[in-house]
């Protein structure tokens, strides 16, 4: 098979497989999506070595982390799905003012809690497993594990979906524990108390709020 | 997995089912749709557990983390985890998982006999992973339910399943050979204030993370447990969404 088309292909002239092929590169580069996996490779390794370099990360400049995680971490995800998947049917009565001020907020509590995190992930590393899907899934799980010395090791998982600018997670589920399915739990109660503004005020008070003193 | 199998499970699974719920949890209503009936009960035990955990145990917890070098932590923390290990394996027994029992019953032999009754995991530098199994997730694996969410205080979240689980240890947990009280009482204090200290760093998060730690501690305790009934292959929830 391979040796009829390269015969074939010796017939078309030199210049006109030149130009093919440079096409084919350019659309290659153009329209090739990072694949999942690599892209959560490439993210953390990028994040874990931030934090082992940057002065102003290791001192606990908040402001500078937070910053750095809405700039390099938060692009990588879907609110807007994850903000619909933890508040279910009230996000799906609620008007698109009210999606965007939930969405926001949402984020803001996420990348706070995430930058209060982070002091904890210094002495830590990642191992990626091999990712198991279809080559034109639209929805994949990437498998992370991270180690910890003398500590047993924790299972970060992220749910990824394809969208036109690249792969986006919509959820990360560390050690088993869903940080939406945690979340929807937060967010209906919050909703029977007061109703989507209830919720929304709920978590703009949170975000307003000092950070609890961090160990 | 054949039909033979499963329908023997089954039937052992109801039996068990039907003897623990009797024994443990009469009169106690068994709802699958409501995971927390005893909320409001349980709320002021977390309001209970947060007045002596912030009083005692906490700062116990965090005497023990700053006074304390970190190779006695360590040497600590193995310890009841050589512990754990060896009711990681009874319970790999117990659901049949041979390769995680073979593991287990490695760590415990290597730590016991060539790390000092446990005091160093050469089986972990080794790369022997932990089964992590217990008695709670031995009833999840023959088909017992969780049953009613409990918050106990000190202890933290459980259920009735999984606290049976944890009463049932506790009864038979080599700790108990030990014949002098006071010793047995220290080591007892010792694992609890290990297990506290270790949770210190999630505490932190959960308090930044949650709108009510309540809810989130009681949703990530029920996930969690899920997730270790399945060895990290839950079903997949059906996801609500626009």
């Amino acid at each position: 098979m391979t040796f009829v088309s390269t015969r074939r292909k010796a017939h078309v002239p030199s210049a006109l497989r030149f130009i093919v092929a440079l096409a084919a590169l350019v659309a290659t580069a153009a329209f090739a999506q990072e694949a999942p996996d690599a892209l959560v490779k490439r993210v953390s390794q990028e994040a874990l070595s931030i934090i082992k370099s940057d002065p102003r990360v290791q001192a606990g400049d908040q402001t500078h982390i937070r910053d750095l995680i809405e700039a390099k971490i938060a692009p990588h995800f879907d609110m807007d799905r994850m903000t619909a998947l933890a508040a279910g049917r009230a996000y799906r009565q609620a008007t698109p003012e009210q999606k965007k001020r939930l969405s926001d907020e949402f984020k803001s509590l996420l990348i706070r809690t995430y930058s209060n995190a982070l002091n904890q992930y210094r002495d830590q590393t990642i191992s990626y497993e091999p990712l198991r899907a279809d080559a034109n899934a639209t929805e994949v799980t990437v498998r992370t594990q991270v180690n910890r010395p003398g500590q047993t090791p924790v299972a970060i998982d992220y749910s990824m979906e394809k969208t036109p600018d690249g792969w986006k997670a919509y959820d990360v589920i560390v050690a088993g524990v869903s940080l939406v399915t945690n979340y929807r739990d937060e967010f209906t109660e919050q909703v029977r108390q007061g109703g989507i503004d209830g919720l929304i005020k709920a978590l703009a008070a949170k975000n307003s709020a000092p950070p609890p003193p961090s160990k | 997995m054949s039909g033979d199998r499963s329908i023997r499970k089954h039937a052992i699974a109801r039996l068990v089912a039907a003897l623990v719920a009797s024994a443990l949890v009469a009169g106690c209503a068994m709802g699958p749709t409501r995971e927390d009936p005893f909320e409001p009960m349980n709320r002021v035990s977390y309001k209970v557990h947060q007045v002596i955990d912030g009083n005692v145990v906490k700062p116990i917890a965090e005497a023990y983390v700053t006074y304390t070098p970190e190779i006695v932590r360590t040497a600590v923390h193995n310890f009841f985890g050589n512990i754990d290990d060896m009711f990681s394996f009874v319970n790999d027994m117990l659901q049949g998982k041979g390769e995680k029992a073979g593991n287990d019953l490695g760590r415990v032999i290597t730590n016991t006999g060539f790390g000092v009754l446990g005091l160093i995991d050469i089986a972990g530098s080794g790369n022997i992973p932990k089964g992590d199994e217990d008695f709670g997730q031995t009833f999840g694996f023959w088909g017992i339910p969780q049953g009613p969410y409990l918050f106990i205080p000190v202890f933290g979240p459980t259920t009735v399943r999984d606290g049976s689980g944890t009463v049932l240890r506790a009864f038979t947990t080599p700790v108990n050979l030990i014949n002098d009280v006071a010793a047995r009482n220290i080591i007892w204090g010792v694992g609890l204030v290990d297990l506290r200290a270790s949770a210190l760093q999630t505490e932190n998060v959960l308090n930044q993370a949650a709108l009510d730690p309540y809810t989130f501690i009681r949703r990530s305790y029920l996930q969690r447990r899920e997730y270790l009934v399945h060895d990290g292959k839950p079903p997949p929830r059906k996801e609500e969404e626009e």
